[in-house]
């Protein structure tokens, strides 16, 4: 496996490195901000491979992960991050929360930091919904998805991905493909692999792409076979049944025929291309099986694993004031 | 009957243009303008050189928040039917006419669809009895192109203006920003500008076609006021409006999500602004009005897209106004035909102007004064003003109504 030369925590220097109270979303963060929380990540990485995983730094501390909007994988990954870490992990889950009964959010937020939390993630349907909270609490907020506007650390743990498998970010095509419109996954990695000097290129059909992408440095296609050409990543984004049901595409098997990863579309990348997916997957509809579990090109379970590293490293850098611990601002 | 003579005054009239001069008033009515005779009784204001102007008619709030009114020098509203219950019933809108007493006019624009749904028409005559001044499709356009026709047709029999919302609710509707940069950055559901000309294209094609009088309360893109421009020359009898927001921000105003500058329409890109001064200054636009929406934190302190649009404006519509004069958009008394005089024409009203006749619904103003837009510390029902902390100028000192001061 190919790693980068870095060393970790190597560019600590004083209080100035990570000046940002939340972590709302990849805008607003400067490249070297970025190469940051990839550095710290990277310790994460080779400390979750080893058998005792546990550290204690954030022994003492409150989690809260407050989903107001379904999740798996991203509610593990944090609770995972957060355990290894030391933390004391509590999950609210909108169903049993009292949102349904018609709490407002700003009510919810103000109750959840009543109960001292040290750190608070949050996913929400609703674009702008973290920053809202944010605004209200005195402990840090991570953004764990918030509508369709932005998902930080799906973009910092495919950076990540990219960087350990490629060597560097910078320079390299990345090929985004899918419902663009809709993506919080999209907009994070548009803003990230942009900041760190990547050439990005976006594929949906008309319907599913945002106004303006040039306006935000990054080429749209409705081709995916020619935006194909020379690419060193292809990343493919999920497709939700309720897109099929608003009009957007016509069918499951036309958006197949026309923007479906499989092998021989893959072969028009270049030949070490890496396969990315921020899951979970459709088989057979935005990727084929054979494409999604190829040994060598495909990084899918990887960048699960990078999440729970790149994870802990945000819990941990976003603390570090309350810990007084040096590394923040 | 009691008499007020307003002495050295410089008089701002939309039809008589700028002197300086006295004003007389009897009764509630403006007995005499210029060089005046005034009785030995008459009770005399100095203005002192100060500006003497029609009170402002606002066209199309969606509260009567009196306050506000007051503070902005605000005697008329024109009141929209989306009021809960909705403005469609002869009771309602006797009510709502007088909600308002003693010191505000509330002349309700009544439904033009029963419960606003776009469907059956509501009874329009008898709203009109009850005192409404114009019907109004409310925040929404009317989708079925027909029932939008019956209604231009019914108005039209009764000499009514019909009040439109300008956006195609195919486009527009469960979308909460302008298609482009900013709300691709932010994630947001957006409607293409188009959504604007294409609902006016159609509903102008009706209004040639029934004769019907027709106003837009809010026109924000280029291509609308092209067509609006256009046919105002072919003769339709077509007007229309805009709020200070839409003069003077763009869509850039929703970054970070605030909510404040949620409005329905949205803020448009930059050269939509750019073509809304332009039509401002041509005489395109017949209306500034504040589309007065005071919304507390249960409506607006929630994810831009889960808020409900709409801006506290009355009491910030004659200091942003301003504005366009001091930019030389518009001459000073050509202001207060869009403030004034246009939109009482509009509504069928014999007012909006210095003239001898007319109501003396009256404002003394300072065009300089210098204040701070304040959400905290607004007169309205609630402070959300997406102008927030801007620095403004223009105060009124005293507002009368009917010859009395309020």
């Amino acid at each position: 496996m190919h790693t980068s030369d870095h060393r970790p925590g190597a560019q600590i220097q004083g209080s100035a490195v990570f000046p940002h109270r939340h972590l709302t979303g990849i805008s607003g963060l400067q490249p070297h901000e970025i190469m940051f929380l990839l550095d710290e990540a990277e310790q994460w990485v080779e400390a979750n491979r080893s058998r005792a995983k546990s550290d204690k730094r954030l022994e003492g501390l409150t989690q809260i992960n407050a989903f107001f909007e379904n999740s798996t994988r991203t509610l593990l990954s944090f609770e995972i991050a957060g355990k290894r870490l030391g933390a004391d992990v509590v999950n609210m889950h909108a169903a049993q929360s009292s949102v349904k009964k018609g709490e407002t959010l700003i009510d919810t937020a103000v109750t959840l930091n009543a109960m001292r939390a040290d750190v608070i993630v949050i996913r929400h349907a609703s674009s702008g919904a973290v920053r809202l909270i944010a605004d209200k609490v005195d402990c840090p907020v991570l953004n764990a998805g918030d509508g369709w506007h932005e998902h930080p650390t799906q973009a910092l743990l495919d950076a990540l991905t990219i960087r350990r498998r490629r060597g560097s970010v910078a320079g390299q095509r990345v090929v985004i493909c899918g419902d663009i419109l809709h993506s919080r996954v999209a907009r994070s990695n548009i803003l990230a692999l942009t900041a760190l000097a990547a050439e990005v290129r976006v594929v949906a059909p008309s319907t599913l792409m945002p106004p303006a992408m040039d306006r935000m440095f990054v080429t749209p296609f409705t081709d995916f076979d020619a935006a194909l050409e020379g690419a060193d990543v292809v990343m493919m984004l999920r497709v939700q049944n309720e897109r099929m049901a608003g009009g957007y595409i016509p069918s499951t098997r036309e958006f197949h025929m026309r923007y479906g990863l499989t092998p021989e579309r893959l072969a028009r990348a270049k030949p070490d291309a890496l396969v990315m997916h921020p899951g979970p997957m459709n088989r057979g509809v935005e990727i084929d099986s054979i494409v999604a579990d190829h040994p060598e090109r495909s990084a899918i379970t990887e960048q699960v694993e990078m999440g729970v590293a790149v994870r802990m490293a945000c819990l941990d850098v976003l603390t570090r004031r309350s810990r007084g611990v040096e590394g923040w601002a | 009957m009691s008499s007020i003579l307003f002495r050295n005054a410089k008089l701002v009239c939309p039809e008589g243009g700028i002197s300086d001069g006295d004003l007389l008033v009897q009764g509630d009515t403006i007995a005499a303008v210029g060089t005046v005779d005034a009785p030995a009784d008459a009770e005399v204001v100095d203005v002192a050189g100060k500006m003497l102007a029609p009170a402002l008619i606002d066209l199309g709030v969606f509260a009567v928040d009196k306050g506000a009114c007051r503070f902005g020098g605000i005697a008329r509203v024109g009141l929209m039917p989306d009021q809960s219950p909705v403005l469609d019933d002869p009771g309602i809108v006797r009510r709502a006419a007088v909600s308002g007493k003693p010191q505000l006019w509330v002349h309700p624009l009544a439904a033009a669809t029963r419960g606003l749904k776009g469907e059956d028409l509501a009874e329009i005559a008898i709203n009109a009895s009850a005192g409404a001044r114009a019907i109004a499709t409310g925040r929404r356009w009317i989708a079925n192109t027909g029932t939008m026709r019956k209604a231009l047709l019914y108005a039209r029999d009764l000499n009514l203006t019909v009040v439109a919302h300008a956006e195609d609710g195919g486009l527009a509707d469960g979308t909460v920003a302008t298609a482009g940069e900013t709300a691709a950055r932010l994630g947001l559901p957006s409607a293409p500008s188009i959504a604007e000309p294409l609902a006016i294209a159609r509903d102008l094609m009706l209004a040639e076609e029934t004769g019907a009088k027709l106003h837009f309360r809010q026109v924000t893109t280029a291509a609308g006021f092209d067509l609006i421009r256009a046919a105002k020359r072919r003769g339709v009898q077509v007007t229309c409006g805009i709020t200070p927001a839409h003069l003077l921000l763009s869509d850039i105003a929703i970054s970070d999500f605030r909510t404040f500058a949620r409005l329905s329409p949205p803020l448009r890109d930059e050269s939509d602004r750019q073509a809304s001064l332009a039509a401002v200054a041509d005489g395109t636009i017949d209306v500034i009005a504040s589309g007065h929406d005071p919304r507390g934190p249960e409506a607006k302190r929630l994810p831009f897209a889960d808020a409900e649009p709409g801006m506290a404006g009355a009491e910030t519509l004659l200091a942003l106004s301003l504005t366009l004069v001091r930019d030389e958009k518009l001459s000073l008394d050509r202001l207060f035909a869009l403030l004034a005089a246009n939109p009482a024409k509009i509504l069928g009203l014999e007012s909006g102007a210095l003239k001898p006749g007319l109501p003396a619904d009256l404002i003394v103003l300072d065009p300089e004064t210098p204040w701070v837009i304040d959400a905290r510390k607004m007169n309205a029902r609630a402070g959300n003003t997406p102008f927030d902390r801007l620095p403004t100028q223009g105060r009124v000192l005293q507002l009368y109504k009917g010859g009395a001061l309020v």
